[in-house]
């Protein structure tokens, strides 16, 4: 219920700034009703996308484009027409779904068709067969792990997008011209301070979630995320061009496809060995210690790819709103 | 039948906002805010099909014996990413829609095409 | 190594991308996502045959059993899309190296191969599975790849255009994960080949409707079936020529070959409820003649033929809204066809605008003597078109009006013969402009670009040997129908077979 009313606010607000703020709002909130919904790793990746890297995008971006958006009636367009056939487009869709709810299963029950058919067999058998305790992990590195390669692609395919839209002067040392080194957050000296423990920390904690995502929740893409955190708030207290200095662009874009690379050869390593394509059972004797082999390598590659993607997009966003500000 | 399909009505509800927000604001930040709400509805939907009453997180311990659907989780996880990914992009290209015309309001931007 | 084919087939594009990216040297990146491409199309063949020799092959990833795991799943129908995007995705990379140099930065190229390849990887692995997540992740990686490559393009109206496909696009995506979700609610599974089995339980049900309504929404989003096309002409106009060729023969057709398996493989095509087939047929007619007649008026002839392209899918969604199994077979033909024909004058167009820099009517005017073979290539293709015998456009055409006789829709056929006289008089004001237009004067040429002083020559052989080879294939496949007819028919009727 809270989530329909920040969605309202949403719409009727002006100010862009506020809207990106109760967008992340939004995204807590969806978190913990993942949490309610006993999805944790989902919670996990919410919380970090939807309450983290989006707004921050969002807000990197609000930085080169301004920061209110104009109203219709400013725009002198006759737009009675149009709202009409639009709302005619919400009801009939709307009311499609709420049709088609209908003969929906009841919501929680237990022997409804989703929980009983595929879903058995991981809940059952994914312990002994995979030999890991989290499901999750089980079917995302393991059943379904094809898919779970495609996702490192998007993401791959996403900062690729991202970089051939910003072109590649990221690659060229920047001029010192800029002024932005001056202002912001960088002359916080608490701030420093505590960030300097901090960051290690967030690295180590990404560390820890990268690893233990077999037994608790976790894994290789909030992992990935959270390293991708901590440098953010690195450039952030230290500026771009420092940050770029510690971890090259171009380091980055070779562990991007590094990672892609990692997972796509543990496929073709067992391909090799004479299973299927992702088929971690052969890269062992013991089937199960190659499965443990398998989704270790993989979340490994997840987590390189998903972290160097992140930072990649993050420079190419905030290299493109520093120089914004230094034409300006 | 109120309460059994209630979560499934409130997707319904923030599926449609976002839409809204999508096809009626001009402001193309907007839209991609719009577009968040509507990607996350679906999201909320696939978690609340996997849901079980009286589970627990599918993390396997000798206690339980109830576990909700580990499958949805997995999907919504992929979803999640790609929907990151293409808000990523689309916000790369909004920038340089910025940067070649100068306005990120769609009717401007029409405008601006039509006369050239 | 013979029983992965079906893996490599995806996996050899998927994983050159990111090689091509360590290479960073764009004659270089080219050249290898040239060999991946190659390897990609031999792949496709081979399957093919094996498809035809031996039946269904199933691949299980991760070595998980079909409802546990995923399923890589090639029938007749899959193995011939595949060849289709395979060769054309080959044939225009072939091509690319020379356009892309005129139209792309030079540090952007290697990027470029790497998402052509993306794109291209997706598409097909799109085609090849069997599981209908795996087709929403597939779909999205194809996607966010094309968006950043028609974003490529000169024109700063190729930033609004990505813009504007990212938004309906994503929307069509959701909706058909909406579609899948629904089904997995109900069903508990997410194999296509068990949806179907399950399904058929519980048909009664709203919810069923509502997903088949939500998922076909979201694919005709991306297929650009008449009102949903609006993001088609501008992405085509201003895209670069290369990805224009790709896109207008592939991904589309991907599309389409995806309402196919959705409809009548996993929903099994019995909504008689719905009176799906009359919308699909009214539909694709109202496309046919909407566009036709937009795309006469077009002063730029990209835009031109991107509307007769959302013409063209017009028929292919009547033939499949005709719903006999002679039908759909026209609606694989010219499936097969159209990727020919349009990637023939889109590469075409490429090796125009690479001499004269825009693909604007004006710039056409006595054009065959400057570029008599370019403008051969685009009167043989525009003629198969049209659906003159001789060419495979004739073929598909005259599969389509044989269909809709035999299901007594003789109106249909009527109007599907008018539709093609529209594309005759669009075709010909092109054809005759270029061969009986004055050529224009050399003052003229100079305002338009410095770059243009020189008079304008014949297109470089690298552009013009891959547009002879698709227009070749146009005019052999128009005479020796064998290859695409028996693979059509037969994947037709096994898809009606099982789909009943």
């Amino acid at each position: 219920m809270l989530l329909v009313i920040t969605a309202i606010a949403i719409a009727r607000v002006v100010d862009l700034f506020a809207a990106v703020m109760l967008s992340g709002i939004y995204g807590l909130l969806s978190a913990s009703f993942f949490v309610a919904m006993d999805a944790v790793d989902v919670a996990f990746t919410e919380a970090a996308v939807g309450a983290g890297i989006f707004p921050l995008l969002m807000l990197m971006v609000l930085g080169v484009t301004g920061r209110y958006e104009k109203l219709e009636a400013n725009l002198k367009k006759p737009a009675v027409v149009k709202k009409v056939a639009m709302l005619m487009l919400m009801l009939l869709t709307g009311g499609l779904l709420i049709f088609g709810t209908i003969d929906m299963p009841a919501f929680g029950s237990a022997d409804a068709p989703a929980q009983q058919h595929v879903n058995i067999r991981y809940i059952e058998q994914s312990p002994e067969e995979i030999g890991i305790p989290n499901m999750v992990t089980s079917v995302l590195a393991s059943y379904r792990g094809y898919d779970t390669l495609g996702e490192v692609l998007v993401i791959f395919t996403a900062a690729m997008g991202v970089l051939a839209l910003f072109s590649s002067q990221l690659f060229s040392p920047s001029k010192p011209s800029m002024q932005v080194e001056q202002g912001g957050m960088r002359d916080h000296h608490v701030l420093r301070i505590v960030s300097k423990i901090l960051i290690p920390l967030i690295l180590l904690f990404a560390f820890y979630v990268q690893f233990h995502g077999e037994y608790g929740p976790g894994g290789g893409f909030q992992a990935g995320v959270i390293f991708a955190a901590g440098i953010i708030l690195y450039t952030m207290l230290y500026g771009l061009n420092k940050a770029m200095e510690v971890i090259k662009p171009s380091v980055l874009r070779i562990l991007c496809a590094f990672g892609v690379f990692i997972y796509g050869s543990t496929g073709v390593v067992s391909m090799l060995s004479g299973g299927n394509f992702l088929d971690y059972s052969v890269l062992a004797s013991d089937p199960i210690i190659g499965q443990h082999l398998g989704i270790l390598v993989i979340e490994l590659g997840v987590g390189i790819t998903i972290a160097a993607g992140m930072i990649l997009i993050f420079f190419a966003f905030s290299h493109q709103a520093e120089s914004q500000l230094g034409e300006g | 039948m109120f309460y059994d399909l209630y979560n499934y009505w409130m997707v319904i509800v923030l599926m449609m906002i976002g839409l809204y927000i999508v096809i009626s604001r001009n402001n193309l930040i907007k839209k991609l805010i719009g577009l968040n709400i509507f990607q996350t509805s679906v999201f909320i939907f696939y978690i609340s099909v996997g849901k079980v009453d009286g589970g627990t997180a599918p993390i396997f311990s000798s206690t339980e014996t109830l576990y909700s659907n580990p499958l949805p989780h997995v999907l919504i996880l992929t979803a999640i990413v790609v929907g990151i990914a293409t808000m990523a992009l689309a916000l790369a290209l909004v920038v340089r829609i910025k940067r070649a015309y100068g306005t990120v309001e769609d009717a401007e931007l029409q405008e601006l095409d039509n006369r050239c | 190594m013979l029983n992965h084919l079906p893996i490599l087939q995806v996996i050899v594009p998927l994983l050159a991308a990111p090689a091509c990216l360590l290479l960073n040297k764009p004659r270089l990146s080219w050249l290898f996502a040239c060999f991946a491409a190659v390897i990609s199309l031999l792949i496709s063949g081979a399957l093919l045959y094996q498809v035809q020799q031996s039946g269904v092959i199933s691949y299980m990833l991760g070595g998980w059993d079909a409802p546990w795991g995923i399923e890589y799943r090639i029938d007749l129908l899959s193995a011939y899309v595949l060849l289709i995007v395979s060769a054309i995705g080959t044939v225009v990379l072939l091509a690319a190296n020379t356009s892309i140099r005129q139209e792309i930065d030079e540090d952007k190229q290697s990027v470029f191969y790497v998402l052509y390849l993306l794109c291209m990887a997706g598409l097909l692995g799109i085609v090849a599975t069997g599981d209908i997540f795996n087709v929403f992740v597939f779909l999205e990686i194809s996607s966010l790849a094309t968006y950043a490559l028609v974003a490529f393009g000169r024109d700063r109206r190729a930033l609004l255009a990505a813009y504007q496909y990212l938004i309906l696009g994503t929307i069509g995506a959701t909706f058909l994960l909406l579609g899948i979700g629904l089904l997995y609610s109900l069903t508990g599974t997410l194999n296509m080949q068990d949806l179907a089995e399950r399904l058929p339980v519980a048909s009664e049900s709203a919810t069923v409707y509502t997903a088949f309504a939500f998922m076909i929404v979201g694919v005709c989003l991306k297929l650009a079936l008449f009102p949903l096309h609006l993001w088609l002409p501008n992405t085509y106009t201003y895209a670069p020529s290369i990805v224009t060729a790709f896109l207008a023969a592939t991904a589309t057709k991907v599309a389409i070959y995806l309402l196919i398996r959705l409809y009548f493989s996993v929903f099994g095509a019995d909504f008689s409820a719905l009176p799906i087939q009359p919308i699909f047929i009214g539909l694709g007619l109202v496309s046919v003649f909407v566009a036709s007649t937009v795309a006469i008026k077009q002063p730029n002839i990209k835009r031109l033929f991107a509307y007769s392209s959302v013409a063209q899918i017009g028929y292919m969604i009547i033939g499949i809204g005709i719903g006999s199994s002679l039908g759909l077979q026209a609606t694989l033909l010219h499936l097969f066809n159209h990727a020919l024909m349009k990637g023939a004058l889109f590469l075409a167009l490429a090796a125009v605008v690479y001499r004269i820099g825009s693909a604007e009517r004006s710039g056409f005017n006595g054009l065959a003597k400057q570029m008599p073979w370019t403008m051969a290539a685009i009167v043989v293709a525009g003629l198969s078109l049209i659906g003159v015998p001789l060419t495979v456009g004739f073929v598909s055409k005259w599969y389509l009006v044989l269909a809709s006789f035999q299901s007594g829709l003789w109106p249909v056929a009527l109007l599907i013969v008018i539709g093609s006289l529209l594309s005759i008089y669009y075709v010909w004001a092109l054809v005759e402009s270029a061969y009986f237009g004055k050529a224009a004067m050399p003052s003229n040429v100079s305002s338009s670009s410095a770059a243009n002083l020189s008079p304008i020559k014949e297109a470089p052989l690298s552009l013009l040997i891959p547009i002879w080879i698709l227009v070749l294939a146009n005019v052999y496949f128009g005479i020796d129908t064998r290859l695409p007819l028996e693979a059509s028919a037969t994947a037709a009727n096994f898809l009606m077979g099982g789909g009943s």
